[in-house]
């Protein structure tokens, strides 16, 4: 396993709000980073910091060992090898096809390559029916799993979530997490920062898990430790549900 | 007085057609590019830029007519290519009021696309300028409706057709300088009849293009 994402003393202001203080931790190839914390910890902040959408005030951000910005005139190179979904669905209004060949012909590959590609992910998606619908007649879940498929569909090395299964039901949540360890298991080399208040859902995909509170993050420990033994008196509070998100 | 159906009122509203369509054309091609830059791109005085270019869409006909008539006159700059009392300097005349019309309408497009679609648009790495084509698409509704705004700002005006294209029979009347001299001569039938002719081209160009507003063909 290597270094995928480091972050170090990383802050983060907007006007008097400190959205991320101080905040470092380390995530592995071959693991499922997660980042828990109630809604408005500087969760999605972090993301958007790893993906380059965000510059910190203060820290580095590192991918792969190489110190990263989102100013670099080159920052839409390194985010080639990186993929988001986000919270809400998030679809183009063109057809199912369409979206999913978008992320590969802004990178001018080849027309074969991309048809081979959309295909197989339509057929994964159970969507070959409606492959030139409008993306936006799909219901939620299918929505957010054409997201999801058009942001691994390049196969970047890094993936990052934003509470990427909320508010679905519990089918597509199943297909989606289903879909998270598929994109882990295909190659070693990739990793995933997965962002969410859902303890049940850290507890099912992450290897290792991050508490970020009121912009901080203050224990970071393996599942096992994380649930079981806790270090900090309020994860151990929030593992017990003492403490409601 | 003439007919209605005459080829003098087909040749009159032909180039309507082609004055106003050639403004629209070139107005929107310089406006809408540059209302996605100002809507989508940070800039010190971006909030001064938008006001202006809303500010814009009272700029009186007159004031357009008057400098493209400066512009071409004998003793104006490029006085020497001989365009006053042509189509072609009408065309220019319009096209100044279409471009901060155009311009407007996509500004407020390009800014109400979600948040959430730019993000996801950088996030899967698109170029600056592949963010800004793929949002002008995703916008796309409200990018022809700045055209019909501007074509109908275009085919309606008055003053500065007048004032750079003259009204010169064969050559540069257009239907609303011809309603505007007909009535002016008491032939209020024939001027109301123009009218209808006006509304009934503007509705038909209106048409085509909310045709492509629904298909997205373009």
């Amino acid at each position: 396993m290597t270094v995928a994402v480091e972050l170090r003393n990383v802050d983060k202001r907007y006007g008097d709000v400190a959205a991320v203080r101080n905040v470092s931790f380390v995530a592995e190839t071959g693991h499922v980073f997660g980042v828990l914390g109630p809604s408005g910890a500087g969760k999605s902040t972090l993301l958007r910091m790893i993906d380059l959408l965000e510059s910190p005030d203060r820290g580095e951000v590192l991918l792969r060992s190489r110190n990263v910005s989102a100013d670099a005139r080159d920052a839409h190179l390194i985010r080639e090898r990186i993929g988001m979904v986000l919270q809400k669905p998030v679809v183009l209004n063109r057809s199912v096809a369409n979206n999913l060949a978008y992320s590969m012909s802004i990178r001018g590959w080849d027309e074969k390559e991309i048809a081979k590609r959309v295909a197989q992910e339509l057929k994964r998606l159970g969507l070959e029916g409606r492959a030139r619908k409008n993306a936006r007649t799909l219901s939620g879940g299918e929505m957010q799993r054409l997201s999801f498929s058009r942001a691994t569909v390049y196969s970047p090395d890094l993936l990052l979530l934003d509470e990427f299964a909320a508010n679905l039901d519990p089918r597509n949540v199943v297909l989606l997490e289903d879909m998270v360890r598929s994109y882990l298991a295909e190659d070693s080399n990739r990793a995933v920062v997965l962002v969410t208040h859902n303890i049940f859902q850290a507890k099912r995909l992450c290897h290792r898990i991050a508490l970020m509170w009121d912009g901080e993050i203050i224990e970071v420990a393996d599942r096992r430790k994380f649930f079981e033994n806790p270090d900090d008196e309020r994860t151990a509070a929030f593992v017990r549900g003492d403490i409601a998100f | 007085m003439a007919d209605l159906f005459s080829y003098d009122v087909l040749q009159v509203t032909l180039l309507s057609l082609y004055v106003s369509g050639c403004a629209t054309m070139l107005g929107s091609s310089i406006g809408i590019p540059l209302g996605a830059l100002v809507g989508l791109k940070e800039f010190g005085g971006k909030g001064a830029v938008k006001t202006i270019t809303y500010t814009m869409y009272g700029f009186p006909p007159v004031i357009s007519g008057l400098v493209i008539y400066y512009l071409f006159s004998r003793s104006g700059p490029f006085g020497s290519l001989g365009l006053l009392f042509t189509p072609t300097a009408m065309i220019f005349a319009e096209t100044l009021l279409v471009i901060p019309l155009t311009a407007g309408v996509t500004i407020t497009a390009v800014t109400e696309i979600d948040k959430s679609i730019k993000d996801t648009i950088r996030a899967v790495g698109a170029t600056p300028r592949q963010c800004v084509l793929t949002v002008m698409r995703e916008a796309w509704v409200g990018l022809v409706m700045a055209a019909m705004i501007g074509f109908g700002r275009a085919i309606a005006e008055v003053g500065a057709a007048y004032m750079v294209g003259g009204n010169i029979f064969g050559e540069t009347r257009v239907l609303t300088t011809a309603i505007m001299m007909e009535t002016r001569m008491g032939h209020f039938g024939y001027a109301l009849g123009l009218g209808v002719v006006l509304i009934m081209v503007a509705g038909a160009v209106f048409m085509f293009l909310r045709y492509l507003q629904e298909k997205e063909l373009l």
